[in-house]
């Protein structure tokens, strides 16, 4: 009797198999784009503006040209006569590639030099003299709006405010009614501050024109290269089929390389040119100042509540600073992404949301780091307006969210502003939370702490989130709908090789696709390499951003997986003379029901494929599929944070972070916990230390790692991650749910939810992020809340 | 490193700088003519073509491009190539031995202590420096050692748990060899 496979060992569903990208990684052996070295590459160097808005006068690049080595300066001016000082956004909007009437925010790409060497190239970056004349500027959505504001985008002919979209969903009539009813009415004013993904990789590419082949080859950093290879064609007007984008290794995304960045753009234009491949890779700086930032998103919520504790209704109104243009990736018919899937895990009747997004003198973007499409801001409104209803109310924080959760019984449940949530045991994962940080210990202790005028605090957050981008009856960016894809090529030896549209960063792609296969078909996991990233070989997929790959991607590695075993099946039935209905499967083979010592294994069935096949069968094992998900997948996930707060400084330090996160099946439990573990240092990141600011003048603060703080190994705190609570998404194929990015959703507001927790008594509501030492002291002291971004000190 | 330049007649050609250096990288003696103004990480990536050691700021915070030399953890972005005549430099490149890994390296592997692997040589370069000085650290004094190298993947903690394998594995290996 032969032996069952054993889908742990072979590396399939549940295994934490070893990463295959470690090999290459832990022996500096990477291939990064930077890495890269091509035959007769030049090297590219833009110059910035240090204004934030500016009328440009003149440009004089005439003794950069003179420096030996230089091969080429590019100007707004050289661009326009070859249509591309403009392109257009993901959003339906245009951006400036270099600079031509005005300067729109510091940090705007100006020039650029194209030179033998990087140091030349800088050499002569500041040999460019730029006569500018300076406009009033603006920095945040009130300036934008006020009167007398200056038109930003005076280039765009209908407009004529700094207005981008009025947006709204809900229903407003019924929200009214529900707040007239209202025993409470909770509100709450939030800032979500600049922030940046910041990966430690900047962004980068290698342009290679071979006008022997009229071919354009681009290595880049991009987590989509299949939505570049559509925008390059678009922008350079080059034959879609004679473009091919490559994403080698990223060194993390988080969302800052999926836009189209103007350095891109011009390292194209220089390579066309110069027939000669163009190397651009930007240094930090560049990267912080200009590239796709995260966030900026004001919120004014209101919660009707009834005395009982029992939601009645929510309102919010969000303004989203977009910067100076309307770039982000995000699904085109939702101006403010998915910011409507606030409160989702709440069992709430009507709801309604207005939300205005406006330009302002800064970088564009919004639509960043680990944001899931906003659901980053969604959920830490939504946390933060719970915590508040809950004090407002003198309720319990944990009662107050069990109350009001969906409960179990209740999926399919239609959220009050349209999504429908499908699965999920909110109430288990708040038991298995509240267990592992001992609650009701905690607050003996914190009673006990407060007598003795110690503080300490306990925050609670959860999230449910819509993860996998999404079926095509909704979501598309610029028209192209967000189904990917996987393609699998079984060899004779039964050894394989799967693409999909994907494109990882760091998730494990390499590894966990190949464990999806290793279910399905019983091939080992090490028998599988798995590719990503090249346009030429890679099918059409939308790239790896807001967590949609396990649940888009994923699942179209499982269904080609499938489409591969019914072919192997027919195989299967021939080589063993006997009808397919008396096949049965199990992993990896295929035995006769009536005789089950009588099987193949999927390895001879694939040599069958080439050699041994039955009269009309096509030969060979491969195939492809796309899928188009049916809905997004919602993973959740309860994340709760206790802390000490320093009466004297305002400092405070984490006790403990529990996470229990609900992802549904984890391919990988090792690479799940990895991805949770990111994403809570992202949230200890932004609660206490990261953000990006500017001042009356639009001059960036935090426009490198001298003023970006991020957290290092000393400052962040150790997780205690949970897994016991597994809800499989009814739709997925491998009941998956995405996860990438659940900790930096929820994660936020557990540590802000703390502090505040701490400060209880002072009545203090709100300190907005990041929560710095002087601006906790500060709210303690003076006993007020704190607002907005960190003020930039002036001398006046 | 020696250039190839455009021919424009111009005399500012003739006036770039050049020295001639002398040093070791992973055992290997190197003589390398620099300009003075070339970072040693530059001179290692593009020069010596070891792209392990990777860059990613332009501040001296990140770490990435963290060697050894002369045994000391040195962020190369902000040593000049000049500066390493007569020393000895390790890179990523430098931890293995022909037949094994480094205990780090598979310490990494073992624990998850990568994503993206982007920041590891640097991490490991950091990591190696604290356990020849001290081969039995605590986690405090490894979060501590580690702490002018950034990570935005992994949330620090399995790096910690990688390099505390890797003693583990360096103090038994002392032991019985």
């Amino acid at each position: 009797m032969t032996q069952a496979l054993d889908e742990i060992k072979i590396g399939g569903l549940g295994a934490s198999r070893k990463r295959v990208e470690d090999s290459r990684f832990i022996r500096g052996k990477g291939n990064y784009t930077d890495d890269i070295t091509l035959p007769g590459m030049l090297h590219m160097e833009i110059l910035r503006s240090p204004l934030a808005h500016a009328r440009i006068v003149s440009i004089d690049a005439s003794k950069a040209w003179d420096i030996p080595g230089v091969h080429l300066v590019l100007t707004g001016e050289m661009m326009a006569t070859r249509n591309l000082a403009w392109m257009p956004t993901l959003s339906y909007d245009t951006q400036a590639v270099l600079a031509t009437d005005k300067v729109r925010f510091q940090g705007q790409e100006v020039a650029c030099v194209i030179a033998d060497d990087p140091y030349i190239a800088k050499d002569a970056c500041e040999l460019i003299d730029v006569e500018y004349e300076p406009l009033p500027v603006i920095v945040n959505p009130e300036q934008a709006v006020a009167g007398g504001a200056p038109v930003i985008r005076d280039d765009k002919e209908n407009q004529h405010d700094n207005v981008i979209y009025d947006w709204e969903v809900g229903d407003a009539a019924g929200t009214e009614r529900a707040f007239a009813q209202a025993d409470v009415v909770s509100k709450l004013r939030l800032h979500y501050p600049r922030s940046h993904p910041s990966p430690i990789e900047c962004c980068g590419s290698i342009a290679d024109y071979n006008r022997a082949t009229s071919k354009l080859t681009v290595y880049m950093t991009t987590q989509a290269p299949h939505i570049i290879r559509a925008a390059v064609a678009l922008v350079a007007e080059l034959p879609e089929h004679m473009i091919r984008i490559i994403s080698p290794d990223i060194g993390g995304g988080f969302g800052n390389k999926v836009p189209v960045y103007p350095g891109y753009v011009c390292s194209i234009l220089a390579s066309i040119l110069l027939e000669r491949p163009v190397k651009w890779i930007e240094d930090k700086s560049g990267n912080l100042i200009s590239t796709g930032f995260a966030r900026d998103v004001y919120l004014d919520g209101e919660m009707a509540l009834r005395g009982d504790g029992k939601i009645l209704a929510i309102r919010m109104h969000t303004d989203a600073d977009h910067g100076a243009f309307f770039s982000d990736a995000q699904p085109s018919k939702f101006k403010i992404g998915l910011m409507h899937s606030a409160f989702a895990a709440y069992d709430i009747p009507v709801a309604h949301l207005t939300a205005r997004g406006t330009y302002s003198n800064k970088a564009p973007g919004g639509v960043a780091y680990r944001c899931s499409f906003r659901v980053t801001e969604a959920m830490f409104f939504q946390e933060r307006m719970m915590q508040a209803a809950a004090t407002d109310l003198g309720m319990d924080q944990a009662d107050f969210r069990r109350m009001n959760f969906v409960t179990d019984d209740q999926f399919p449940h239609r959220t009050p502003f349209g999504f429908l949530t499908d699965s999920g045991q909110y109430g288990k994962c708040l038991d298995v939370g509240l267990k592992a940080v001992g609650y009701q210990d905690f607050l003996r202790q914190q009673a006990e702490a407060k007598a003795k005028g110690r503080l300490l605090g306990i925050g609670i957050s959860t999230m449910t989130e819509p993860l996998g981008a999404g079926n095509s009856r909704e979501y598309d960016i610029l028209g192209i709908k967000m189904f990917d894809s996987a393609e699998l090529k079984v060899h004779m030896t039964g050894k394989a090789i799967v693409r999909t549209g994907a494109r990882g960063q760091g998730q494990g792609h390499e590894t966990t696709w190949a464990q999806i296969v290793s279910h399905e078909l019983g091939i080992p996991a090490e028998d599988i390499v798995v590719e990503e990233g090249d346009t030429d070989t890679a099918p059409f997929g939308m790239g790896t951003y807001a967590s949609r790959s396990t649940p888009v991607a994923g699942a179209a590695v499982s269904m080609v997986s499938r489409k591969i075993r019914a072919k192997a099946r027919k195989l299967a039935a021939h080589l063993l003379e006997v009808s397919e209905e008396d096949v049965e499967w199990e992993l990896g083979r295929f035995y006769v029901r009536s005789a089950p010592d009588r099987g193949v294994t999927i390895q001879e069935c694939a040599m069958a494929a080439y050699s041994n096949m039955p009269d009309g069968m096509e030969p060979g094992l491969e195939n492809t599929a796309y899928y188009d998900p049916p809905n997004l997948t919602w993973p959740f996930a309860v994340y709760i944070v206790t802390v000490e707060v320093d009466p004297a400084t305002g400092v405070w330090d984490v006790l403990t972070m529990v996470a229990v996160d609900d992802c549904g099946v984890r391919i990988n439990p090792m690479i799940v916990e990895g991805q949770i573990m990111g994403g809570l240092t992202e949230a200890y990141a932004m609660a206490s230390m990261q953000f990006i600011t500017f001042d009356a003048d639009g001059n960036c603060v935090g426009s490198n790692y001298l003023d970006y703080l991020l957290p290092t190994a000393w400052e962040t705190p150790g997780f205690e991650l949970h897994s016991e609570v597994v809800t499989p998404c009814p739709h997925h194929p491998i009941g998956a749910k995405g996860i990438g990015e659940c900790a930096a959703v929820g994660g936020p507001a557990a540590f802000v939810n703390a502090v505040l927790n701490a400060i209880d008594g002072t009545g203090v509501r709100n300190i907005d992020m990041p929560l710095l030492p002087d601006r906790v002291w500060e709210a303690l002291t003076y006993r007020r809340d704190v607002y907005g971004a960190p003020p930039v000190r002036t001398d006046d | 490193m020696t250039m190839v330049y455009e021919d424009h007649g111009d005399e500012a050609a003739d006036d770039v700088p050049v020295r001639r250096i002398r040093f070791t990288v992973n055992g290997a003696r190197k003589i390398a003519e620099v300009e003075p103004r070339l970072l040693l990480s530059h001179l290692i990536r593009r020069g010596l073509e070891l792209t392990g050691t990777h860059m990613g700021c332009d501040t001296t915070n990140c770490g990435a491009c963290t060697v050894l030399v002369d045994g000391r953890p040195v962020k190369s972005c902000t040593m000049l190539a000049v500066q390493a005549d007569g020393h000895e430099i390790t890179t990523v490149e430098g931890l293995a031995t022909a037949s094994e890994l480094h205990p780090l390296q598979e310490g990494f592997t073992e624990e998850h202590g990568l994503q993206c692997g982007f920041c590891t040589p640097g991490m490991m370069m950091a990591a190696k420096a604290l356990l020849d000085a001290n081969p039995d650290p605590t986690e405090e004094e490894v979060r501590w050692a580690l702490s002018g190298n950034l990570c935005r993947c992994t949330g620090y903690q399995n790096i910690v748990k990688s390099v505390l394998w890797a003693a583990d594995k360096v103090r038994s290996s002392a032991n019985t060899g």
